[in-house]
């Protein structure tokens, strides 16, 4: 140890040396590149959202401003058409989605509730399985437990959809119905679950971070004070997480919103607009992946599609941002400091 | 101070203690007694044992994967490591404060009610007086009276050292290890610290890590040097920074050291 006190002013004499007043100039040039950079980066990002927005809602746009035209009054998107029931002369009013018929019928209400069905079923089914196995994996298992089952729920989701779609057409319909005895094998559960097992991975990695990042510190005291494993697990280390716990629903909830194959293939694609999770639906995803390559361009029907478009960005947009102000107000809670 | 050094009964005492870390041995054979109502200082220079001392008294060190043991601790005769002693047990007689405050991300209220509650107190009353008196021991008490539900960690340092002190004296502890509480402090805080051990000690058995000599010899009782994993010499306190035994003890408490 002496000798190094002895060595020091002359690496310190080094040090002054080297940082010379060019060399900090350079520095500074690399530094405020740098920034310039990363703003260029973090801009082009957020103009490639909005150029697909623009893009996307211009094509849908134009259904709002146009005029009937004479003699075909009934194929004509009104906001009424959209979001009302259609009437019958001989049957009770119905939302009907029936975009290739004599009398198109664009009612967006089947495929809305179509998409939220199978949203809320996969988030129930993969939100508590997701978060639980993090937990379990974080803070309970022994390591090589971990160390096997995080990656192999990680590997899930490089799983692609199409495969996924098809084991729930296939395998979980065909389970789901022998369990529950349903009609129809394709229904807004076979794709809830579906779209379920391709979001765990997504909530499970971002609730594993987040628990694995709440300090050790916070653990030990704890320990410390005689608490058992559980009393940390679920009073400590998780309402720390919360916010990253948060952040992975939210994640998952947009996903599965916008996921497409999965519910193409097993939600049976009907569009209807009833309770039971057990009837078939239609997502708007699946109506726009089934439909846009069929469609005149620049229809009514290619315009609705859009509209779809929108509607989706819409949904996802809110869903994250809802997301994104949960997770700071339970940051601000944690941290005091608002 | 020295006279009644002797005179309190053994609270903690180490027998033949050794640490393994893997293959690393970190104490060797370690025999100390602490006194009850007494200070007693562990110091020495950097990675020489102490702080995985002060974990063995509470057997944080049991959460260690690769940690190994030999020798005994008994805490009032008892051997802690007795197949029949509860850990949780052992912990909240135990309590410890550490070297850099960790109070939880949850309200000044919250984390004090955190280990009473753990061990069964729910009746908001009981937890409100808990709370007041602990967090007047800790001489924080008029400082966040006002702002009990405001996240802990909204406090400044010092303040949230004592909070943990707070909060480790919330189960009522019979000892009291303290791992260099104020090295992250300014020295009000410090002085504010070393005031409240003053207090402490006539209910708790105190250890102490400190890197700060003058700080050892204002607080403690008795102190022990660590060197390497061992215990080089421990005395009465007035007596290792006056007229210490061993060459080594002396250099290193006059800062020749190294
Ligand atoms: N978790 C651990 N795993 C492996 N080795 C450890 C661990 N904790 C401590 N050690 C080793 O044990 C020895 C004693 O460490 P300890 O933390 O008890 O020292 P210390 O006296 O408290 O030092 P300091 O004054 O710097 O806090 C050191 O050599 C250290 O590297
Ligand atoms: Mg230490």
């Amino acid at each position: 140890m002496n000798e190094s006190t002895a060595a020091r002013p002359r690496a310190l004499d080094a040090v002054a040396a080297a940082s010379s007043e060019s060399r900090r100039r350079a520095a500074r040039r690399a530094e405020s590149l740098f920034g310039a950079v990363v703003r260029t980066a973090a801009f082009a990002a957020i103009l490639v959202i909005v150029l697909i927005f623009v893009f996307v809602g211009r094509e849908a746009l134009p259904l709002l401003w146009q005029d009937a035209t004479p003699g075909h009054e009934s194929e004509t998107v009104t906001w009424s058409s959209l979001a009302g029931p259609t009437t019958y002369p001989d049957r009770p009013p119905r939302h009907v989605w029936q975009p290739v018929s004599t009398v198109p019928k664009y009612n967006l209400a089947p495929l809305v509730v179509g998409t939220l069905k199978t949203t809320l079923v996969a988030i129930l089914f993969a939100g508590p399985l997701a978060v639980l196995a993090a937990i379990l994996t974080s803070e309970f298992a022994p390591r090589w437990v971990s160390q096997v089952v995080k990656p192999t729920i990680e590997l899930l989701a490089g799983i692609p959809s199409v495969v996924l779609g098809f084991f729930a057409l296939m395998v979980l319909a065909t389970w789901l119905q022998q369990i529950l005895g349903v009609r129809y094998r394709l229904n807004a559960l076979t794709a809830g679950i579906g779209l379920g097992i391709a979001v765990i991975p997504i909530i499970y990695t971002v609730a594993e971070d987040a628990l694995a990042a709440v300090p050790r510190s916070y653990r030990e005291a704890s320990y410390a004070l005689g608490a058992s494993r559980w009393e940390t697990a679920v009073r400590i280390v998780v309402p720390a997480a919360l916010p990253g716990i948060f952040a992975g629903l939210a994640l998952g909830f947009g996903r599965a919103v916008g996921e497409t194959m999965i519910v193409l293939m097993a939600s049976g694609n009907a569009a209807l607009t009833t309770w039971p999770l057990t009837d078939s639906v239609r997502t708007l995803s699946a109506t726009i992946a089934a439909e846009l390559g069929e469609v005149v361009f620049g229809g009514p029907h290619y315009r609705v599609l859009f509209l779809l478009g929108v509607l989706l960005f819409l949904f996802t947009f809110a869903v994250n941002l809802a997301g994104e102000l949960t997770v700071r107000r339970l940051r601000e809670r944690l941290g005091g400091r608002a | 101070m020295d006279a009644g050094a002797e005179a309190t009964p053994v609270k903690v005492s180490a027998r033949d203690l050794d640490v393994f870390y893997g293959a690393t041995q970190a104490l060797h054979g370690i025999t100390l007694d602490a006194r009850a109502n007494r200070v007693t200082a562990l110091i020495g220079p950097s990675g020489c044992g102490k702080s995985t001392f002060l974990r063995s008294i509470n057997r944080m060190n049991d959460l260690i994967a690769g940690m190994r043991r030999q020798g005994t601790i008994l805490l009032d005769g008892r051997d802690i490591h007795d197949p029949d002693v509860d850990v949780v047990d052992l912990r909240r007689r135990v309590g410890m404060v550490f070297q850099r405050s960790n109070p939880f991300p949850k309200s000044i209220y919250e984390n004090v009610a955190y280990g009473p509650r753990i061990h069964g107190v729910s009746d908001r009353t009981t937890l409100d007086e808990i709370v007041r008196t602990t967090l007047e021991q800790a001489a924080l008490w008029d400082e966040v009276k006002d702002r009990l539900g405001a996240s802990a960690l909204s406090l400044s340092g010092g303040q949230q050292q004592r909070l943990c002190i707070a909060r480790a004296l919330a189960v009522e502890p019979e000892v009291l290890l303290m791992d260099e509480p104020a090295s992250a402090l300014d020295p009000l805080a410090t002085a504010r610290i070393e005031e409240l051990i003053h207090e402490l000690k006539e209910r708790y058995t105190i250890l102490i890590v400190t890197h700060n000599m003058q700080q050892a010899a204002r607080v403690s009782d008795t102190t022990a040097y660590f060197y390497m994993g061992r215990l080089v010499e421990m005395g009465p306190t007035a007596q290792i920074f006056t007229n210490p035994s061993k060459q080594e003890t002396e250099d290193y408490i006059t800062g020749r050291f190294g």
